[in-house]
């Protein structure tokens, strides 16, 4: 499915969509306000684009470094040219380990390898332990936000599944008390899990270390009670120093949810005595978009959601409508290189506003990739309905002639035609969208009466 | 070709245009740091007391399971710290000294070391950190300073107790961690 036809399922429930709309403004309002509180936040945005395009230019130097440094911490690396081969590595590393359940913590990057299915394929019980994370797991779905997993549903939705799956009070929707039975059904699972798997928020070239966010502190409490530790990681995610954690790690829950920084901030550098601390980089696609200029910013992205609640095109349709594992408008530029033909209207998916530009902590110029991305993609597919009329337009804006007549003749047509033929189905602009009342004269005529 | 060769050699093979790693200018804030710091604690749901005010506080609740290895509050522990980190499940209290806190956020450092296992400010139900007024830092920048090249095999900068916002954008505190986080100032 298309993201428009996706975005008209999302958009039916019309109260579900207004409180999804608001509530990411909501969150989109707070990062404003903190950043606003700190004087030097567009110094911190201009280093940490400018050290993010540091790393793209020297990635290979850089990934060669943080895997020698983190081999001599202890850590075992591998390498995963794509997702297929990053699952085949973890299921590797459970069969050794005799592993029959794992706990996980926010990873999207196990999502964009669809990691789950895998190993559930093979036996294996994965649990997602990020509260959202649990919530969507449970009802099969994917995360629909990458920092706020379940913000497409509402605590009746979540009530009744507790109801079902944790035996929690029929119609009891507080937050805290379904909070405290997922609390109870997780620590089990954290208790019982021999291999723990966690995503990376920053690897440290000079060190060997990385560095994993969360405000529940799931990630730790599944690797510290763990025997092994899997942490999966994009090469892209990359710094060079330690000292520059002060810059990312500033704007990352600034720009997320206008929290000033994560509760918890674990920097993991070697495994704990008689443990095993493993680190899969994977490129998956990586590569690929770093090889393309136009693109390659993209990589440059510390997944702090910020674009998604800004936008005014995610807002109103749901992160289920880009059929993406990113969704949003750093997904809509960061998917069509992974499969231009299956995202091919992700592209489109947007005003061009800039707004996600704006508020990006890295300073990816997203807006502008994602037109670039319009233009590839006509190039490759082209489209008729669309082709033709811009044909006709072009006509008609070189000729004044041309145009005269042809204004003329809409403002009576537009009158006058049916509405069957205004709101065709071929005509995907008459969806949703009103035609305005058509004047009765030109701006032109209207001129030379009043004002000439 | 390994996977590794094959990533490297991508790589190798894209013209890429050479960057400067810019150097990180000094940072400081406007407000006096340890009212700073107070209330970033505070906005994190973590509490701030004194000495005082928290042994007052360890008088009158009820911690059957408590570890402490704070240095100024070193006979408080109850039990001792075992070699297997699950039987820390029903450990009501710990007791931590924090290396420095940032004024900016509220974040605290601590190490392997303070730690003793690297489970204990998770699992513990409750989570006392205790700070010298001195090892308060303005900002990340002054934090990764302190740190230096320190090579702990872990490190964590805690800033308030666990907590989410998952369901319905309502904060609740004490999600899988500790339920409460409180900094003594000393």
């Amino acid at each position: 499915m298309s993201h428009p036809e996706n975005a008209s399922e999302f958009l039916k429930d019309q109260a579900q969509a207004k409180w999804h709309d608001e509530t990411l403004w909501f969150v989109r309002d707070k990062r404003d306000r903190i950043s606003k509180t700190i004087p030097e936040w567009e110094d911190l945005r201009n280093l940490a684009s400018q050290i993010k395009d540091n790393v793209l230019a020297n990635l290979g130097p850089y990934l060669e470094q943080f895997e020698e440094n983190a081999k001599k911490n202890g850590v075992q690396i591998h390498w995963a040219k794509d997702g297929e081969e990053h699952n085949r590595i973890v299921l590797d590393i459970l069969k050794r380990h005799d592993c029959q359940a794992i706990v996980k913590s926010k990873s999207i990057l196990t999502e964009e390898c669809h990691l789950n299915p895998f190993l559930e394929k093979n036996g294996i019980d994965v649990v997602d332990t990020d509260l959202g994370e649990r919530i969507v797991q449970l009802l099969h779905q994917p995360p629909s936000h990458i920092v706020l997993p379940a913000i497409h549903l509402k605590k009746g939705e979540i009530s009744e599944l507790f109801h079902e799956k944790l035996h929690t009070e029929k119609g009891n929707e507080d937050p805290a008390y379904l909070t405290q039975a997922a609390r109870l059904h997780l620590r089990e699972k954290f208790l019982g899990a021999k291999v723990a798997l966690t995503g990376v928020n920053f690897g440290i070239a000079e060190t060997g270390e990385f560095v994993v966010c969360t405000n529940e502190g799931n990630a730790d409490m599944g690797v510290h009670l763990a025997d092994v530790h899997v942490a999966c990681m994009g090469i892209e995610k990359i710094l060079p120093r330690r000292k520059d954690l002060g810059i990312f790690l500033r704007l990352l829950a600034r720009s997320a949810t206008g929290q000033p920084v994560t509760n918890y901030n674990s920097h993991f550098r070697s495994p704990a005595p008689g443990r095993e601390l493993h680190i899969i980089l994977v490129d998956n696609g990586r590569t690929a978009q770093l090889a393309r200029e136009k693109f390659k910013n993209s990589l440059k992205c510390i997944r702090c959601g910020a674009c998604m609640n800004t936008c005014p095109i995610y807002r109103r349709s749901g992160g289920f409508s880009y059929g993406s594992t990113v969704p949003g408008p750093i997904g809509s530029i960061l998917s069509p290189g992974l499969d231009m033909k299956k995202h091919s209207t992700l592209p489109f998916a947007s005003t061009l506003c800039g707004s996600c530009s704006d508020v990006c902590p890295v300073k990816i110029n997203i807006h502008e990739q994602l037109y670039e991305w319009r233009q590839e993609i006509t190039k490759a597919h082209g489209e008729l309905g669309k082709g033709l009329s811009m044909w006709i337009a072009a006509g008609i804006f070189k000729s004044p002639l041309a145009y005269k007549i042809s204004g003329s003749l809409m403002r009576k047509a537009l009158k006058t035609l049916p509405d069957s033929l205004i709101y065709h189905p071929m005509n995907a602009w008459g969806k949703s969208r009103d035609l305005p009342e058509a004047p009765k004269e030109s701006f032109q005529q209207w001129y030379q009466k009043n004002r000439s | 070709m390994s996977s590794r060769e094959a990533i490297l050699s991508a790589i190798r093979g894209i013209k890429l245009e050479p960057k400067p790693l810019p150097e990180i200018p000094e940072f400081g804030i406007q407000g006096e740091i340890e009212a700073t710091f107070v209330q970033s604690i505070l906005g994190n749901k973590g509490e701030v007391l004194s000495q005082a005010e928290f042994e007052t506080w360890l008088t009158a609740s009820n911690h059957p399971k408590l570890i402490s290895r704070s240095t100024h509050f070193s006979d408080l522990s109850t039990i001792s710290l075992p070699e297997d980190p699950h039987q820390l499940n029903d450990l009501d209290l710990a007791i931590l000294d924090g290396q420095f806190g940032v004024a900016e956020n509220g974040a605290i450092w601590l190490e392997d070391a303070d730690l003793g296992l690297r489970v204990v400010p998770f699992i513990a139900e409750h989570l006392v950190i205790v700070l010298n007024k001195k090892n308060l830092v303005a900002t990340m920048h002054q934090g990764y300073e302190r740190i230096g090249s320190a090579t702990s095999g872990f490190g964590v900068f805690i800033a308030g107790p666990s907590k989410t916002a998952d369901i319905e954008q309502s904060l609740v505190v004490g999600a899988h961690g500790a339920k409460s986080l409180r900094v003594v100032l000393i």
